[in-house]
């Protein structure tokens, strides 16, 4: 099973109650993978409302997650 | 040329301020987002704002490039504050230059709006009763 690094940002921070985790996941799809970790943390956010980026470019769910990529679940953003 | 800071140190525009100057420039318009005391009824204390900064930079950047190809503009930055702000705290500065005022004036608002639409930046509010809240005001669309 592939190794992946995942970073949490706002909501999904506070709900995962960590920054940052490594995981090793059999899910074949980001989308797969949000649905896991749905399930562990128990996530709010429907993965509808987000996007999701793999090594800081953004990504397309069905995107297969492989050893070492660095994951990031984008919550509906808020800046300026 | 586009600068954009992430910093979570207190916001100078100054020195990006100067160095949007260019001969061929007539005017400047700059746009400051402040921490406000206020939100949708209720008493707001401060801010906290997180970012993904590798990606934020990337989009941000994209941003101000597009704003250059857009407009008739010579130069735009922004510098965005991350961490813990405080009621009239600087959180956010547009600078655009341009042979003229429209453009200048444009340019500044499409870029302050694009960085709030698209740009992996969250806010959350402290309010005076105690509670907090991450803001999702915007769906990050996806990029045809």
């Amino acid at each position: 099973m592939p190794r992946l690094t995942l970073e949490y940002f706002a909501l999904l921070r506070d709900e995962a109650g960590c920054p940052q985790e490594e995981i090793d996941t059999s899910a074949t799809s980001l989308a797969m993978l949000y649905d896991e970790l749905t399930h562990r943390h128990g996530f709010t956010l429907p993965a509808k409302r987000l996007r999701v980026a793999v090594n800081a470019a953004f990504a397309n769910w069905d995107h297969r997650p492989a050893e070492g990529d660095h994951v990031v679940f984008i919550p509906p953003v808020s800046g300026g | 040329m586009s600068t954009f800071l992430l910093t979570d140190s207190p916001i100078d525009p100054n020195a990006y301020a100067s160095a949007l100057r260019r001969d061929e420039a007539g005017g400047y318009c700059s746009f400051e987002g402040w921490v406000r005391n206020n939100s949708d009824g209720q008493a707001v204390l401060g801010l906290d704002y997180q970012a993904y900064l590798p990606l934020a930079e990337a989009e941000a950047l994209a941003v101000l490039a597009e704003a250059e190809t857009r407009f008739d503009i010579l130069a735009a930055s922004c510098i965005h504050r991350i961490g813990t702000l405080a009621i009239g705290d600087m959180a956010v500065w547009i600078g655009v230059s341009a042979p003229h005022r429209d453009a200048a004036f444009t340019a500044c608002r499409f870029v302050i709006d694009e960085i709030k639409r698209r740009v992996p930046i969250w806010k959350r509010e402290r309010y005076a009763d105690g509670h907090s809240e991450w803001i999702a005001c915007h769906e990050v669309a996806e990029i045809s």
